[in-house]
């Protein structure tokens, strides 16, 4: 909901601190994703992200969730998608070129962003988004790849 | 004109170590010469005499021609196809690229076929969207962004690569441009967003039209401030307003364009609109130029490119430069004979 997801941008240090508690939990349960079947967790926990971030930012499930680098104002909500910053053509009153009643994403991005602790992440640069993982769950990946990371420095380690 | 490494403009140009492209737009802006490129419109058509026809107006008085991609989401001639007319005959080009109308295989297969027919330089942007053009029912891809965009050419050129991780064989000789509009809002952010595409590989910039100097000299001093300067060369747009109406109309219906109420005062009270707009177009580039940072000056002069040559001889920035034009190789072959 539009009036929700302006509402959650403004109060993006909230949900910075909240996703930083919620992180570690969803990556410690990598045991618990493992022994059910990522594949078969993938329903319900992409059916519960979507109900969740759906209500609070209008998630669209791009499957590779950047929230936390553009100040909670979800990019996919701009009508090109742009993941990186505003486009050059933002009303001067800070809304959008294609949709006038709508407040450009990434005002609202950069709003977000300096209200955060970590709003710098704003300035990374992101790679072309990968179709292939729409609808999938961001918090699966968040947990395989953290799980797959540790693996690997475990593995350097033994040898 | 000549380089003081010996080789003249006249000359098919080979790529000097540590350049990007074998271009002369390249070569002007790192021996620190003041650039000027111009905005060329492509026709509804597809004969290549209307393209050559076009070009011909800036002869003498560009460094570089930007070809747009279907700007203003209106659909006409490519911008691939018609660098490739203009490189045949020696002319040096921008291919602009719109994230709008193609997906990534698209755009990586027209950088490397562009590379190949020629194309020393490429724009990369996101485009406008579709529904301020003649085509509001299309399908808008934005399957890319202007940053990702950069990135993408950026591999191509320097790791060999495609988006995917496949190796080409030879990489696209191209030197890198982007736009940035300091303009619009969020205006604190615009200098963190340069910085994202130098970053992901922009080496040049062209700004949307600049009309409000106080404004583009904050954007700078921010912009110095982070240390971007000296790593992008910038030309700031400019242009001239053919009337106080056309202004108004530019600034209600083209996205991203701020003219200041002080211009259209100012055209209101001319007694030859037209004439006064292009005169504010001349005080504007002479300004811009002392600016510390602005490499040149990218010419946006819609339905008044015949008045470009004009505008860049009065404004004085060319100092003593002779630019290539088709006609300098015939008069540099008979001084030869």
């Amino acid at each position: 909901m539009y009036s929700v997801r302006l509402w959650a941008a403004r109060h993006a240090r909230f949900f910075e601190v909240i996703y930083r508690i919620f992180e570690p939990v969803i990556v410690k349960l990598h045991p618990l994703w493992k022994s059910v079947g990522y594949q078969r967790a993938e329903k319900p926990v992409g059916m519960l992200e979507k109900l969740s971030k759906g209500l609070l930012f209008d998630c669209k499930m791009c499957g590779q969730c950047i929230l936390s680098s553009t100040g909670m104002s979800c990019p996919m909500n701009c009508p090109k998608t742009m993941r990186n910053g505003p486009c050059g053509g933002v009303r001067a009153n800070g809304n959008c070129e294609v949709k006038p009643e709508m407040k450009c994403v990434w005002v609202e991005a950069w709003e977000g962003s300096q209200k955060m602790k970590g709003g710098e992440q704003i300035q990374v640069v992101q790679l072309p988004v990968d179709h292939s993982q729409k609808g999938s769950s961001s918090w699966l990946r968040v947990a395989r790849r953290a799980s797959d990371l540790k693996q690997q420095e475990y593995k350097g380690d033994s040898k | 004109m000549s380089f003081n490494d010996g080789a003249d403009d006249c000359n098919p140009v080979s790529r000097k170590p540590g350049y990007s492209s074998a271009g002369r737009l390249e070569r002007v802006l790192r021996t620190g010469h003041f650039a000027v490129t111009a905005e060329l419109a492509p026709p509804d058509s597809a004969n290549p005499e209307e393209v050559y026809a076009r070009a011909r107006v800036f002869d003498g008085y560009v460094d570089g021609m930007n070809a747009t991609d279907g700007s203003g989401a209106n659909c006409h001639m490519s911008s691939v196809a018609m660098c490739a007319l203009l490189s045949r005959v020696g002319y040096e080009t921008v291919m602009q690229i719109s994230c709008r109308d193609k997906n990534r295989l698209a755009i990586q297969g027209d950088v490397l076929g562009g590379a190949a027919l020629g194309i020393n330089n490429i724009l990369c942007l996101t485009g406008d969207g579709v529904q301020v053009g003649d085509h509001p029912e299309a399908k808008p891809v934005f399957d890319l962004d202007s940053i990702s965009l950069l990135e993408t050419v950026a591999r191509l050129r320097d790791k060999n690569e495609f988006c995917s991780g496949r190796k080409i064989s030879d990489p696209p000789r191209v030197f890198l441009g982007a736009a940035e509009n300091p303009f619009v809002p969020p205006y604190d952010f615009r200098p963190h967003r340069l910085a994202k595409k130098i970053a992901a590989g922009a080496q040049f910039i062209q700004t949307q039209y600049c009309f409000d100097l106080p404004r583009f000299r904050t954007f700078m001093d921010r912009s110095r401030d982070l240390g971007l300067l000296e790593k992008c060369f910038i030309l700031p747009g400019v242009g001239p307003l053919a009337s106080a109406r056309t202004a108004v109309w530019m600034r209600n219906n083209v996205p991203g364009i701020h003219i200041p109420d002080a211009v259209i005062k100012r055209l209101e009270g001319a007694k030859d609109q037209k004439k006064e707009g292009q005169k504010i177009c001349i005080e504007l580039i002479q300004q811009l130029r002392e600016i510390e940072g602005v490499s040149g000056v990218h010419v946006m002069a819609h339905r008044q490119e015949d008045t470009v040559a004009e505008i860049i001889e009065k404004s004085g920035v060319l100092d003593e430069r002779q630019l290539w034009s088709p006609s300098s190789d015939e008069v540099l072959r008979r001084n030869r004979a």
